[in-house]
């Protein structure tokens, strides 16, 4: 693990909040009906330092892929900083964004959607060079992708780069979709669910990769919503439900220690691989509440078994509870 | 456990085979001759990659293959063999005694009809029960998977992932089956709702002792949920016994490698992906088909394909290195 407190953080992000507007239609609008917004991201807070992977972990409908498209700027925030090495890009406009664009690369679920089925493997690598201008001339260029793919561990490099996505095995389009991304030499990635589409057998050498560049300086914030794979993967844990962040830190705090009613339970419910591991899972019932309606006070406290009546009034913010590690934060009055 | 208890299956499949027409006469042999022995009561998992051929299996059980396929093989209902006359004799079973829980069910739903509606169809198929009795059955049906009966005219849009798993489970159990084969029951669900599904699937096969085989590729999800598991590579179960043996002296390099591959939550080891792919198998392969994949491959692995052994209680596993014949070399080759 190579969380440092003290180097600067790459990514910083404050107070981020993204709502999307509910479309009321031409009865609602005449009707007067109350304008209604999706409150997908309200008010999340985290940083990602150089070499580190943070992962953010939630049911589907919890924000954590919203979080990840505000921080590309692919989707407009309604509140907050993005702070990129200090700069703030949440205001930025396209042109501005472009040079930070080539900082900070995504990489998203399915390698079967994101590479286009009519491109070699050497053209999807190389286009990106192409849109940001990189490299003196084709030979350079040429040189750039064949380096990006074997850092994307498909070796021999030349043997991969006349292909077609359709005579790759799902975990090398995924390789393939990294390479894509390293190759205008990013300094932080962002993984939506990197593995969540490929088999058992390949998931743990794309997560390999992304933990050997992390250790070769790179930033990564992981999107996933398996615990398993955030535990052992990621230095720090950020857990989302409905738009915040409700527990973060160290890993193997959060996975041992958690303090937060809610992580307790998604820890509990997560099967392990002995048998004689396994505990009495603590189920919640219900699913994750629609993001249109947040309960007042605690917005986990309908589902939350300790809940008390304060619950029902106080909004908790992340805070260190006594006794906590340092840099494990919670958001919960009773934790 | 009940294996050794003498107790009959409800459910034996011998020597099942499954050969799939391709174009210009070639086959794809993609069930290699497998035995399984389901008890009353018992859950079963049968676990590989994907393409290893544990859908097509359970698909041949229930008879569901498209005319594309040959079987041959036995399977045996309380010691019948209701594979013996093809569709004749498979199809007064199919749903009645023996149902299923496809992949993605809960899309599987037609969007324009009730989901009452639906969970029916087979009771009018077998003569069950319709009409007004087929309304109450159902509403107990859907009490029963934790959906109240009222909700039996809502059309499937209006229940979540889910729910709509839950109304699959229900519309499986429409004619009281004995034994329930579930297909990725809890893929593509959330954590939380996953645990609810097992949670649902154990006390229903506790309770009504309904057997189950629950097919999936997550074996954190077998360990906790099933005692027993068989292990399939390339067509072929290639190690079957007690989970928690699997788990802890696997016999088989596939079985330790699937599960070194598996992060886990409050694992520390590292995890490891198999190398390769799983091998083609409209050709036909010399030696065992994972030695290019095993670490712990060595001389007879390429020549021949290992034969089933028993190597402990209940616990019968397919590689070289079990053969006593082999045992000085095998043990050259450390791990």
């Amino acid at each position: 693990m190579s969380t440092e407190g003290t180097s600067a953080p790459l990514l910083e992000v404050k107070g981020l909040v993204t709502r999307y507007p509910v479309p009321r239609g031409i009865v609602g609008t005449v009707a007067r009906r109350p304008k209604l917004e999706v409150h997908a991201v309200e008010g999340v807070d985290f940083t990602v330092a150089p070499g580190e992977m943070v992962a953010l972990v939630g049911e589907s409908g919890c924000g954590k892929t919203t979080t990840a498209q505000t921080v590309m700027r692919m989707v407009d925030h309604t509140e907050g900083e993005i702070l990129f090495r200090g700069q703030d890009i949440g205001e930025m406009s396209a042109g501005q964004l472009q040079p930070i664009r080539r900082q900070m690369q995504i990489i998203f679920q399915d390698p079967y959607e994101s590479l286009d089925p009519r491109f070699r493997v050497h053209d999807t690598v190389m286009e990106p060079l192409l849109i940001h201008g990189i490299g003196d001339n084709g030979k350079d260029r040429d040189e750039r992708v064949l380096h990006a793919l074997e850092r994307a561990g498909l070796t021999p490099p030349d043997l991969f780069a006349d292909r077609f996505p359709h005579e790759l095995s799902g975990g090398q389009r995924q390789r393939v979709a990294i390479a894509a991304a390293l190759v205008l030499e990013p300094s932080m990635l962002i993984a939506d669910e990197p593995v969540s589409m490929l088999d058992v057998s390949v998931r743990a050498g794309i997560l390999s990769l992304l933990d050997g560049l992390r250790r070769g300086g790179l930033g990564i914030l992981m999107i996933t919503h398996d615990l398993s794979t955030a535990a052992h993967f990621a230095d720090r844990i950020a857990v989302m439900y409905l738009g915040r962040i409700v527990e973060e830190g160290p890993s193997r705090e959060v996975v041992r220690n958690p303090r937060h009613p809610y992580t307790k339970a998604l820890i509990s419910v997560v099967p392990k691989r002995d048998p004689r591991m396994q505990v009495e899972p603590q189920i919640l019932t219900g699913e994750t509440p629609n993001p249109t309606l947040v309960p007042p006070g605690c917005r986990f406290h309908p589902r939350c078994p300790i809940a008390e009546a304060r619950c029902t009034q106080t909004d908790p913010q992340l805070r260190e509870p006594d006794g906590a590690d340092e840099g494990h934060r919670v958001a919960c009055i009773l934790a | 456990m009940s294996e050794s208890n003498g107790a009959t299956p409800v459910l034996s499949v011998r020597d099942l085979h499954v050969w799939f027409d391709l174009s210009e006469g070639r086959e794809l042999h993609a069930v290699q001759g497998i035995d399984l022995d389901l008890l009353p009561g018992e859950r079963l998992g049968l676990v590989g990659e994907s393409g290893c051929g544990k859908t097509t299996s359970i698909l041949a059980v229930m008879g569901l293959l498209p005319s594309s396929a040959a079987v041959a093989g036995q399977v045996m209902l309380n010691g019948t063999d209701i594979m013996a006359g093809g569709e004749d004799t498979v199809s007064p079973h199919r749903w009645k005694d023996i149902a299923m829980v496809f992949q993605g069910a809960m899309n599987a739903f037609n969007p324009v009809k009730r989901i009452g509606e639906q969970i029916a169809e087979p009771m009018r198929l077998h003569d069950v029960a319709s009409g007004k009795e087929a309304r109450k059955q159902v509403g107990e049906l859907l009490e029963l998977v934790g959906i109240s009966a009222n909700r039996q005219d809502r059309f499937p849009h209006e229940f979540s992932g889910g729910m709509r798993q839950r109304a699959a489970i229900a519309m499986a159990l429409a004619c009281n089956p004995k034994v329930l084969l579930a297909d990725e029951p809890t893929t593509a669900l959330d954590v939380m709702v996953q645990a609810q599904i097992l949670d649902l699937l154990v006390s229903l096969t506790n309770e009504l002792g309904l057997a189950m085989i629950l097919v999936t590729h997550d074996l954190p999800v077998v360990a906790q949920v099933c005692k027993r598991a068989a292990v399939m590579y390339a067509g072929k179960i290639v190690e079957q016994g007690a989970t928690d043996t699997l788990f802890h002296e696997p016999r088989h390099p596939y079985t330790r490698m699937l599960f070194q591959a598996t992060p886990d939550l409050y694992g520390d080891d590292a995890v490891l992906s198999i190398p390769g792919a799983p091998p083609r198998l409209d050709r036909v392969l010399t030696g065992c088909p994972f030695a290019p994949r095993c670490d712990s491959a060595f001389h007879p692995c390429l020549l021949e394909a290992p034969e089933e052994r028993e190597v402990g209680e209940a616990h019968v596993a397919s590689c070289h290195r079990n053969d006593p014949a082999h045992a000085a070399e095998a043990a050259a080759v450390v791990v």
